[in-house]
């Protein structure tokens, strides 16, 4: 199935887990420092580098665009990593989330507590995911480099549904 | 020397092209899995294998931390400053011309500033009879590599106690190293010597079996069990766990028996130059 994003509700709603979900639109990008940012962000009360309402977000850090290529490999990154900060988020409204590996069962908790997504992006297929990626920018942290927090434009960015709305798995 | 020369090339290839073994093993696997999800994630590598090929996009965006194993002939004309020189001059530059992205931080704990090269290059050296010099450099990526352990076990322990230490170690990481994965496994000496040898078991030809045969049939029996975890491609179910296994072993204390794991992902990269 497609989802677009932004997400609409319906859609969010309708995605299964065990389902090819192909992603098409604006999909943001931050792995370990941005998490620990933007949880600080959300203590602090400080504003937000993005709008978490039908975003999404994939554990990727890219490696240098070629010349004349958008972006290099930008393959996902070990999902697991970011468990101690993704419940934080998904209260704040930030519900979809594409990495790789295995979630913690804090996680798995607050995906169906919350209604949101975790999607598997193929581990190590970063030249595959290179040619889903119609556009790049920078948004926040420029300082981060290769950890910086992007905005892509991608299509047809194919991922699997490993937990869905519900808390199912598989 | 032209060391550098021929390890530049390599290792611009190695980021894009996966040495013909490690493919080989990737190949078969996606005729053998028998779980859907499983077979999903080995088409989508094989696929990635193909847009890696055509260039100039690496295979994976972490294009890992350089480990250097050298082997040093004990007649070699070339003292150990030059060839170390010589490697992390090729591997600086193969970072730059082949675009691999910069994964290494100054310091681990405090700055964690970029170094900007993906320097320094981690050396493991090692004096062997001869007049060559033989490099093999791993791509080591950290998805895998955060799941790399080491055991000290009780010098008592035995086989039984090998297999389940590694067992415990590839159940933890489960679907985080991106598997299909390649095992090194060393065993024996200190606790630094033994992670050297799970090092130096990668680079092995993949799938080779140990000369020993008590160590050829632990191999084979550790691939066995691994596969039969369950873990399977990207860690979505299946009997492709790991592709390939191998030990290194050395002499150790009367009180210990250390066993060290490197898990790599799917994307083997390695380079290999050997000069006289």
């Amino acid at each position: 199935m497609r989802l677009e994003l932004p997400y609409d509700e319906e859609d969010l709603l309708a995605v299964r887990a065990g389902e090819e979900v192909l992603l098409s639109g604006i999909l943001h990008v931050g792995r370990d420092q941005v998490h620990r940012r933007l949880c600080g962000a959300l203590e602090t009360g400080s504003p937000l580098p993005f709008d978490f309402r039908g975003s999404a977000i994939y554990y990727m850090g890219p490696s240098p665009a070629p010349a004349g290529h958008v972006i290099g490999a930008a393959g996902p990154t070990t999902s697991a990593r970011m468990d101690p900060y993704s419940p934080m988020l998904l209260e704040k409204g930030l519900r979809v989330m594409v990495g790789k590996g295995p979630r913690s069962s804090a996680v798995t908790d607050a995906v169906a507590r919350y209604h949101g997504l975790y999607l598997y992006a193929y581990g190590g297929c970063g030249a595959l995911y290179s040619s889903c990626i119609r556009s790049s920018r920078i948004i926040a942290y420029p300082e981060l480099g290769p950890e910086a927090l992007l905005e892509l434009v991608v299509e047809d960015f194919p991922t699997i549904c490993l937990i869905d709305s519900t808390g199912g798995q598989c | 020397m032209d060391l550098y020369e021929k390890l530049l090339e390599e290792l611009k290839r190695a980021v894009r092209i996966l040495p013909p073994d490690v493919e080989a093993l990737i190949m078969s696997a996606r005729s053998r899995e028998e779980s859907a999800l499983g077979r999903m994630v080995l088409d989508r590598i094989a696929e990635n294998i193909s847009a890696a090929r055509s260039g100039p996009v690496p295979l994976c965006q972490d294009c890992g931390m350089f480990h250097a194993l050298v082997r040093v002939g004990r007649s070699c004309p070339y003292s150990m400053a030059e060839i170390g020189d010589e490697i992390t001059r090729a591997c600086r530059d193969a970072a730059e011309e082949a675009w691999y992205r910069r994964s290494t931080v100054s310091d681990p704990v405090y700055d964690r500033v970029n170094t900007g090269d993906n320097l320094p290059v981690v050396f493991n050296w090692e004096l062997v009879d001869g007049a060559s010099v033989t490099a093999d450099i791993l791509l080591k990526g950290f998805g895998s590599e955060n799941c790399s352990s080491v055991r000290m076990l009780r010098p008592t322990d035995g086989e039984d106690g090998v297999i389940g230490a590694v067992l415990d170690m590839v159940r933890a990481a489960g679907g985080k190293p991106c598997p299909p994965m390649f095992l090194g496994i060393g065993i024996g000496g200190t606790m630094d010597k033994a992670a050297m040898l799970s090092k130096k078991a990668l680079v092995r030809e993949a799938g080779s079996r140990h000369p020993d045969p008590r160590y050829a049939k632990l191999e084979e029996t550790i691939l066995e069990r691994v596969n039969s975890l369950g873990i399977g491609p990207g860690g979505l179910g299946g009997c492709c766990s790991a592709l390939s296994v191998a030990v290194e072993t050395c002499p150790t204390h009367i009180a210990g028996l250390p066993v060290a794991l490197s898990v790599n992902c799917w994307a083997d990269r390695k380079a290999h130059v050997e000069v006289m």
